[in-house]
This record gives structure tokens, C-alpha cells and sequence, in this order.
């Protein structure tokens, strides 16, 4: 099988994928040294408040600044694996 | 007006010192008095490239501190009435680069010449934002290759950002790309990054391919800048980069794979 895909499907160019994974990664390297200096803190604050009623971990919470036209789309992502509420009502009643 | 060029890009052995010889030199030629300038404190090999480093007896830390004058520390080409170069020292290290001295230094010197060439030392501390500041153009040194053209976008970044004139609201640094190593035999096929795709990736204008060439580690063995042989495609090169900086259009050379020639690969030189 191998040797038929070799044949028939040229394999890409290493330069080809360079250039492809370059793009991908300044664009992401770009947008994040545009970005302004309360980001990384707002995102702690963003992760202290959602830690009160739902399990998260650091890693779980991804705030970026994009751009969507001529618009600046500010983008926070929360990932809650299995949707793990906290136990205990209303915790922000009750902060920690 | 004395026009100040950095030559940089933020990743070691790209071939920044082979670079700023070579277009130092190539100004030289051109008429224009140009001084080169070692900014690598501690690892100094600009005088080792252009050939002079027995005759270092001051260097650009010495006349920042003032214990030497600059005619003092400059030294003449033996080559080129219009060529100078400033070494730097090898014993001190990049914090004695303080900027208020190296901005003394720098309008000191240009009052004598037209073109002062920095040659940056590698990576985004101290002595490479020193060697930037005081840019109003800068060549941006990059292999076709992904650590090369990544920490070039970053150097271009930090230009736009950390340079004086950003600080000012100046007019921006004018900012060049200069693709260095290139092998048009292995850009045909496809194992090396093409030119179209380095200059779309940076975005930035190109002022010249310099071929992958045995010419440059030979000038570089007898400290001699890459400019004055003659028969070097990567000297011839480097000669059309600075022809395109003073304002000439010059086609692109050494792009395409070169043919084969009998003649050449029994009797020449690369």
C-alpha cells in the first residue's frame, strides 16, 4: 500500500510544510505581541471567578485578542472537562 | 546627512558579520566613506573577517569610556581609502554598551562619514537593542530556513517597537530583507524555502539573495570582505544588494539553478 501511495500521491515538499507551519506560527506569535499587558492578568481574575463554581485548572482558560474585519474580537476560551460543577449552592455566596 | 544601518537577525551564524564586511565594503566601493562597527562586546570577529585584527590597539568601549579618542580606535582599511572599521572589545561584555556613551560616539561619527554599518550581535538582549537604537535602516540578515525566518519576524517586531525612532514617532526604521545561503538547486527542489516565500512570510522588501557560495568561507580564512573577489557569485551579490540600496534597480541574479557548464566544472571556481 505504501509503496502504490508513493507512487500515485506525491509526497509534499519539506519546504512546502516549512512554509505553512511558519505562517501558522507568526500569526500566532504576532497576535500575542500585539496584545496589551492585562491580558495575562485579566486572565487570572477571569480564572479565580470561574474556579468558584466549576473545577479548572490554569491550563483550561485561553484569552486572545484578534482581529475580525474591522473589529477587535476579544476571545476567551473556557474548556470544563465533563462539565464538573462545584458542590455547596450558590459558592458565590460563600467566596473562598 | 550620515545614514546609520543595523545589521541584524536575532539568530546566531546567518551570516551578519560576512554581511556588514560586505556591504561596508561595497559602499566603499561605491564612493561613500563608511565606517563598520563591531557592537558583539566580548566576542569580537569583525576584525577577524575584515582582516585587521593585529592592528586593534583601542576599541569602541574604550572610547565610550573615554579612554581613547575615536581617531584613535578607527582603523583604516588598507584596501579602501573610504572604508573604516571600529573594533570592539573582546574582554568587556555587552553591559558596558551604555546607551548615552554609544549615542556620543554615534554623532561623532557622523560627522566624518556617510554611511555607518552595526554589525548586531545575535539574539534580542542588551547589546542587540543597542546595535538597533540608533537604526535608520536596518538589513534584516535571514537563512531560508524556519529558525532563521521566525526569529527575523521577531527582530522586525522588535525594531518597530525598541528602535529610537519608534520611541520618537519618527518615521520608521526602513527595514530590508537580505536572504543569505541560498541554494536555488534545492529550492527547485523542494527542500528549501523559495525567495517568493520568505518575502511573503515577512512581508518586508528584499534587497538581495546571496548564493550558498565556497567563495565566502574563503574571504573570510584570508580576512578579506567578499566585495573584492571579483570572481565570487556571492560578492557579485552582495555588490548588486548595495546598488539596490543607493536607489538602482538590479534584476535578481543567482535565484535560478545555475547550468551546468563543462567548461566551469573542470576549470573554475564556485
Amino acid at each position: 500500500m505504501g509503496f502504490f501511495r508513493s507512487l500515485f500521491q506525491p509526497r509534499r515538499s519539506s519546504a512546502s510544510i516549512a512554509k505553512e507551519r511558519l505562517k501558522i506560527v507568526l500569526a500566532h506569535e504576532r497576535a500575542s505581541s500585539r496584545a496589551p499587558d492585562f491580558l495575562p492578568m485579566m486572565q487570572k481574575e477571569l480564572l479565580a471567578v470561574v474556579a468558584r463554581y466549576v473545577e479548572i485548572s490554569e491550563d483550561m482558560i485561553r484569552v486572545t485578542l484578534g482581529n475580525s474585519g474591522d473589529t477587535s474580537l476579544l476571545e476567551i476560551n473556557i474548556e470544563i472537562e465533563g462539565g464538573k460543577l462545584k458542590k455547596g449552592g450558590n459558592a458565590a455566596l460563600s467566596p473562598a | 546627512m550620515a545614514k546609520v544601518i543595523v545589521v541584524t537577525s536575532g539568530k546566531g551564524g546567518v551570516g551578519k558579520t560576512t554581511t556588514s564586511a560586505a556591504f561596508a565594503a561595497g559602499l566603499a566601493l561605491r564612493g561613500h566613506k563608511t565606517v563598520v562597527i563591531d557592537f558583539d562586546v566580548g566576542l569580537r570577529n569583525l576584525d577577524l573577517v575584515m582582516g585587521c585584527e593585529r592592528r586593534v590597539v583601542f576599541d569602541f568601549i574604550n572610547v565610550i569610556n573615554g579612554d581613547a579618542n575615536l581617531n584613535q580606535a578607527l582603523i583604516k582599511d588598507k584596501r579602501h581609502d573610504n572604508l573604516f572599521i571600529f573594533p570592539t572589545s573582546q574582554t568587556r561584555d555587552k553591559n558596558a554598551l551604555k546607551r548615552e556613551g554609544v549615542d556620543r560616539v554615534m554623532e561623532e561619527l557622523k560627522q566624518q562619514f556617510e554611511y555607518i554599518v552595526c554589525d548586531s550581535p545575535a539574539g534580542i538582549e542588551h547589546g542587540a537593542i543597542t546595535a538597533l537604537y540608533f537604526a535608520d535602516s536596518a538589513i534584516i540578515v535571514t537563512n531560508p530556513e524556519v529558525s532563521s525566518v521566525r526569529d527575523s519576524d521577531r527582530i522586525i517586531g522588535i525594531l518597530a517597537s525598541k528602535s529610537r525612532r519608534a520611541e520618537r514617532n519618527d518615521p520608521p526604521v526602513d527595514v530590508h530583507l537580505l536572504l543569505t545561503r541560498y541554494d536555488p538547486a534545492r529550492v527547485a527542489k523542494g527542500e528549501m524555502l523559495a525567495v517568493d516565500d520568505v518575502k511573503e512570510i515577512l512581508s518586508i522588501p528584499l534587497l538581495g539573495v546571496i548564493p550558498e557560495s565556497e567563495s565566502v568561507l574563503r574571504a573570510s580564512n584570508t580576512g578579506t570582505p567578499v566585495v573584492f573577489d571579483e570572481d565570487s557569485p556571492a560578492g557579485r551579490a552582495y555588490l548588486d544588494a548595495v546598488a539596490r540600496f543607493l536607489g538602482e534597480q538590479r534584476e535578481m541574479r543567482f535565484v535560478k539553478p545555475e547550468r551546468r557548464n563543462i567548461f566551469r566544472a573542470l576549470f573554475g571556481r564556485a
